[in-house]
């Protein structure tokens, strides 16, 4: 199963023609992701990569049948370009784009009510599901297929954590980067429902960071509903008050919003948190032995 | 981006929303002059800095003729005010605001800000003005009333009556009403994060006046605000901080002695509870972001080498969309270039990582390298404490 993307999800790239949208199409076809083409005003009815631009997403949806897209837009621009997927009626879309407004966002969820499609980012690094589709820039070499769901706010955290992960045999499922900005598109909590559903997923790691309580709010639901180990680094506890560590998401407003705070907060509800991010693998492996694992990680 | 109390009070008459009378100075004689063209018998002279807690530390003064109003300015201008909000080391004051004394009847706060909880934006008022609202949440919660806005229809009028009631402004309902609009279409239109008005009075003349006002915009929407934009006090920032955005670099300043350069915000934070946790400070955060060129790399360097304090440097690099012999070429140019003899640990993962490695081996200059972050905070340290050995936390 995995969530939100699978081998059969197709998708466009909005941005197509870029230079990151392309570097990070060519490493998701020769990993296994179904692009079918790609959305770039102006150049439609030219080909990249050897598939087909469109003019418009409509367009592109119309005659490709995709149902996921990968928005590689400027910040400036990513947000029309979101609305214009959500009109298609994509199911999935991912915003990588850092600086998008947070009262665009704030319009955004709004607009979402009644509509059905799932928004990942921004600020996100993607996601992937390894070796059946990636959307985002993650290296896609250091994933492997495997049973652990990864739920992030930052990417290149997300590498560290699956890196170790994958040096010690442990796959993963899906791994979310629901992004660093204050408002996401789709929050830890709404990640977290989501491998509690999945077949594939077995533990589930949460990696978060200062700012916001959406950590401790997701690790309030997963205590009573989810029935699968959640374990939780959460960044930061070097960090001052007051001051923006680079996310637009992470400033330490109130005593709650330190990563001290939620980490005792997390780990009073009875999940396993860990304090030094280096450590993060390990602490899975220990968690999937006491669970009576093994969790293989299905090379691919 | 904070703008300056003001800056702030020019926006909001621009909406209609009316500030006592007064001028921004830069001079005690200037500031005579504006006294004596406001008019009046008593006038406030309150010290431009981006913190709060002004008031306390004696940023604000009451001055009863002109000549005091200038003696006043003259005292300000150029001293460091310390606040609850600025630190130990304060901020100088470059700039006072002169302006007529309000006769001051109510106190109310009110504020209007976007809330992460909700993910809207949520007006807050109090009949509890002039005070920090934390305490009021803590001491007298049932004193605080929140409106939040459906972003699809704004701001209603039923809430800003409702406001009022609470508040005990029922009777001032309507001029309440439509200053309280105006403060949320330029809350809207400016793409604030906060803008506070504490306090926010009714005169004894029964007039409604922002008395102080606090406002911060959203960084991410300075591309769609270029007036305000401008109004920038790089004053009021560490330049370091400064250059470093220059250079498209996130980069906070921090006290520790070991100096950070790292892609990704997350990672960046992660390797500083890593220094941490082996027993070392960071000296400062800094992201170089994705597709950092050796160039930018080389910058980086130079920013974290700005700060005396700084005995070793860590470079943590899990690269995505960056290159990591990209990365390895600016440490080998940085190194070289600017002559550093400080221990310099680097650790290379991701993208390119073995080609990266293969240049920090071909330079021949003496760097320590780092198989995982654990190891790479562990070693950079114990390079920070003069120490070559490692110790395990």
């Amino acid at each position: 199963m995995s969530v939100f993307v699978d081998a059969s999800s197709k998708v466009i790239i909005q941005g197509f023609t870029g230079q990151h949208a392309t570097f990070h199409a060519e490493d998701a076809i020769a990993h296994g992701t179904q692009v079918v083409g790609g959305v770039t005003p102006g150049k439609g009815g030219t080909t990249h990569l050897g598939l087909p631009v469109f003019d418009s997403v409509e367009e592109a949806v119309r005659k490709t049948g995709a149902t996921v897209s990968g928005i590689f837009v400027p910040p400036q621009a990513a947000i029309d370009s979101l609305y214009e997927a959500v009109e298609c009626g994509v199911e999935v879309a991912v915003i990588i784009a850092d600086g998008v407004p947070v009262q665009d966002m704030i319009r955004v969820k709004r607009y979402l009510a009644g509509r059905q499609t799932t928004i990942i980012g921004p600020n996100s690094p993607g996601i992937i599901t390894p070796g059946a589709c990636k959307v985002g820039i993650m290296p896609s070499h250091i994933y492997r297929r495997g049973r652990v769901g990864v739920v992030s706010r930052s990417g290149t955290l997300n590498y560290e954590a699956v890196s170790q992960m994958t040096a010690l045999g442990l796959g993963q499922s899906t791994c979310v980067g629901i992004g660093g900005d204050p408002i996401n598109g789709t929050d830890f909590k709404t990640v977290l429902q989501a491998f509690a559903n999945d077949d594939e997923t077995d533990v589930v790691v949460m990696i978060g960071e200062i700012g916001g309580q959406q950590e401790v709010e997701a690790a309030r639901w997963a205590a009573q509903y989810l029935t699968k180990p959640l374990v939780c680094f959460i960044a930061g506890v070097s960090a001052p008050r007051g001051r923006r560590m680079g996310h637009a998401g992470a400033v330490i407003a109130g005593d709650a919003d330190t990563a001290a705070a939620k980490l005792d907060a997390i780990e009073a509800l009875g999940h396993r948190v860990v304090r030094n991010p280096a450590r993060i693998g390990e602490t899975i492996a220990e968690v999937v032995r006491e669970t009576g694992g093994p969790v293989p990680a299905l090379s691919v | 981006m904070n703008i300056h109390e003001y800056q702030a009070k020019e926006l909001l008459r621009a909406y209609g929303v009316p500030t006592p009378p007064g001028e921004v100075v830069y001079t005690a004689k200037a500031a005579a002059r504006v006294a004596q063209e406001l008019g009046g018998s008593r006038w406030v002279v309150k010290a431009q800095i981006h913190a709060g807690g002004r008031g306390k530390a004696g940023g604000v003064r009451l001055a009863s003729s002109p000549a005091e109003v200038a003696e006043i300015a003259d005292q300000l201008l150029g001293s460091t005010l310390v606040t609850e909000q600025t630190g130990p080391q304060g901020r100088v004051v470059n700039r006072v605001l002169v302006e007529r004394a309000s006769r001051i009847d109510r106190e109310f706060y009110l504020s209007l800000f976007v809330d992460r909880v909700s993910q809207r934006i949520v007006v807050i008022a109090s009949d509890q003005g002039g005070v920090d609202i934390e305490r009021i949440a803590a001491e007298r919660p049932e004193a605080i009333r929140t409106e939040q806005v459906d972003p699809g229809v704004g701001l209603l009028d039923f809430q800003c009556r409702k406001i009022a009631t609470a508040i005990g402004l029922g009777r001032r309902a309507a001029p309440f009403t439509r200053l309280l609009k105006r403060i949320y279409r330029l809350f809207r239109d400016k793409d604030c994060l906060l803008l506070e008005l504490n306090p926010f009075i009714e005169t004894e003349d029964g007039d409604l006046v922002a008395l102080d006002a606090k406002m911060t915009i959203d960084d991410n929407a300075l591309f769609r605000q270029g007036a305000i934009a401008e109004l920038r006090d790089f004053d009021e920032e560490d330049p370091k901080e400064v250059e470093a955005s220059g250079h498209d670099l996130n980069y906070v300043a921090l006290d520790g002695d070991v100096g950070c350069i790292v892609n990704g915000a997350g990672l960046a934070m992660g390797t500083m509870d890593a220094i941490v946790l082996h027993g070392g400070r960071p000296a400062n955060f800094l992201d170089v972001g994705g597709g950092a060129s050796p160039e930018k790399v080389a910058n980086a360097f130079r920013i974290v080498l700005k700060d005396p304090n700084v005995r070793a440097i860590l470079v943590n690099i899990f690269a995505g969309i960056n290159r990591c012999d990209w990365i390895a070429e600016g440490v080998v140019q940085a190194t070289r270039d600017q002559a550093i003899e400080l221990p310099i640990v680097v650790r290379l993962a991701g993208t390119n990582a073995d080609a990266g490695r293969r240049i920090l081996d071909r330079s021949g200059l003496d760097l320590i390298q780092a198989r995982d972050l654990d190891d790479a905070a562990a070693k950079a340290v114990a390079a920070a404490a003069g120490r070559t050995e490692v110790r395990v936390p």
